[in-house]
Formats: structure tokens, sequence, C-alpha cells
């Protein structure tokens, strides 16, 4: 993956197959502690202990279109060759929790991208989950929270494009805020 | 988020009537290949070019949305366009240039746009030939 955000719309839609209501994506940025940290954790169905010491095997999927699931191994991968962790843990009926650690001037750490952009393309795949995301950039954070935005507009999908513009703005304009030099 | 929150419901005020509109009967539902093979073969910008078309022409019986792995992974970034019948046609290859042309020739006028279709009949594919 060229963006760590294409890396989050990926295991987000693990969430979605696992129905669940409810994902917490925390992306912590500091400079000082040379750390980049993204962290993903749902309310989903979750993985068996079994199951889930093998999750990162590339050739292990529960898909049966076809026989490798490189998705969490490819994040594994990003965050290892960058000097960080990755980590994942589960329960069954309780959610799964994902955290890929980065070193954050890795030479070899892609950028975190189109954040807008993945939002909104989150937001189209989500349906009636929600998704509430915190960024943290030296100490500085920003929160976007879908049920914040459902509540005013009172509707329960946000898959409309007039819906999904204002929001891209709206990450475009808190990042850009967060990220100013002060 | 307070201080756009009067923004939101501008937004509101002015579309509630299509937001219903949108889940009548007679539209489109377009959907993109969101797995890990999709998503690397770049169908992000594919999704957002679709919404974006989608306002700019305001189409409002056009629903987009997203679906896993087809089990074509070489033919990624997949748009399946699907109509009031169910009936689907499968785009491959999708580009956001290609994009705009699906939405103007099969979205608006009704016409599918052969050249970036794959052929299938019952389920295989019987020309392999990717074309365009």
């Amino acid at each position: 993956m060229k963006e760590l955000s294409l890396h989050i719309l990926d295991v987000t839609q693990n969430s979605i197959r696992a129905n669940a209501k409810l994902v917490n994506l925390t992306i912590f940025e500091s400079i000082a502690k040379n750390e980049f940290t993204i962290t993903i954790e749902d309310d989903g169905c979750g993985i068996s202990a079994e199951k889930l010491q093998n999750v990162t095997d590339p050739f292990v999927t529960t898909r049966t279109t076809r026989k490798v699931g490189l998705g969490l191994s490819l994040f594994k991968a990003a965050a290892e060759t960058c000097g960080g962790y990755f980590e994942i843990s589960s329960e069954l009926g309780v959610g799964t929790k994902v955290v890929a650690s980065f070193m954050r001037d890795h030479i070899d750490r892609v950028p975190l991208g189109n954040m807008p952009d993945t939002v909104v393309t989150m937001v189209m795949s989500f349906e009636e989950t929600d998704l509430i995301y915190e960024h943290n950039y030296n100490n500085r954070s920003f929160v976007f929270n879908t049920r914040e935005i459902k509540e005013t507009l009172e509707v329960t999908s946000l898959n409309e494009p007039d819906i999904l513009h204002w929001i891209r703005e709206f990450i475009r304009d808190g990042l850009e805020e967060i990220m100013e030099e002060e | 988020m307070a201080k756009s929150l009067a923004e939101l419901k501008a937004i509101r005020e002015k579309k509630l009537n299509e937001i219903n509109l949108r889940h009548g009967k007679n539209g489109y539902r377009v959907v993109v290949g969101m797995a890990t093979c999709g998503i690397a073969a770049g169908a992000r910008p594919v999704m957002v070019k679709l919404m974006e078309e989608v306002q700019a022409k305001n189409l409002v019986d056009v629903t987009v949305a997203q679906t896993g792995c087809i089990g074509m992974c070489k033919l990624e970034p997949i748009v399946e366009v699907y109509d009031s019948n169910d009936e689907k046609v499968t785009y491959v290859h999708m580009t956001p240039e290609k994009v705009a042309k699906v939405i103007e020739e099969h979205l608006v006028k009704g016409n599918v746009v052969t050249e970036y279709t794959m052929t299938v009949v019952d389920g295989k594919v019987i020309d392999t030939t990717v074309k365009a």
C-alpha cells in the first residue's frame, strides 16, 4: 500500500464484515516521541483465539473467493519494517483491536496519505456502522464522530453526496488545523 | 463540531426530499470492490470520483456502496452497476477517468460502456481479453 490511510481503509472493511456497530480509529503522531501509531477498535463479532494465532499469515483468510488474505499481513509487515510493532487482540462477541505502530521518521514509513478521501470511502461503505476518528498530532487533537452528524441531520445513513462532500471538507480543515505550525 | 452545525442543518433542509427519493426503487446501485486487492489497485479514487460525479450531476436515484472481493483480483478496481431489475454490468480496471464516462453514458443515458466491461456468461469469463 502506498499510503497508511489505505491500510486503515482495508482493516476497517474487516469491521464491516464482522458486523461492527462502532469503529474507533485513533491516530497518534508525536514528533518528540518519534511515534506514529494507528489503533482500530471495533465491537464486531470478534475472532476466535485459535484463528487469531494465524490471522496475519498471508495464506489464511475467511474469504471463499480466494485463498490468500493479505490485508493484516501487509499492515504488520509495514509496521515491523519501520522499527515498530503490530498487535491484534480480539474476543468473540466483544470486538477486535488492531494496533500498528511506526517510527515516525523511518525512511520506509509511507505517508499517511489522503485521510479525507479515506474517511469518505469508509462512510460510504459503513451504512449503519458508526465511526469515531480521533487524530492526535503533537498533543493537538481533532475528532470526527458520525453519530454526532447523524443526530444533527436526523438520518440513519450518511451515504449522500452532499453530506459526504461536507465530511471531506470537514476532515481536510480539521487535520490542517491541528498540523499547522505554531 | 459546533461551528459547522448550522451548515449541516442547511444541507438537511435542502436535501431532505432528495434523501427520501434516493431510496426509491427506480435507480441504479453502484458497488465498488473494496477488499485489499481493490484498495491496493486504486478503488478509493474510483469510489470518490463516483461520489463527486453523482453530486455534480445531481443523480438522485443512484446509490454508491462497497462490496468485498469479487474473486477476480487482477481485474480490480472493479465497479458493478445494478439496475432496478438487479441486472448487473461489471466494469473492470476502472479509473476515475473511466468513471466519468460510465456515469455519463450508462447512468445518465442508459448505454452500457462495453469497452470497459468484461464479458461473462453463466459466471464464466468467455472473453479473457480485457478491453481498453
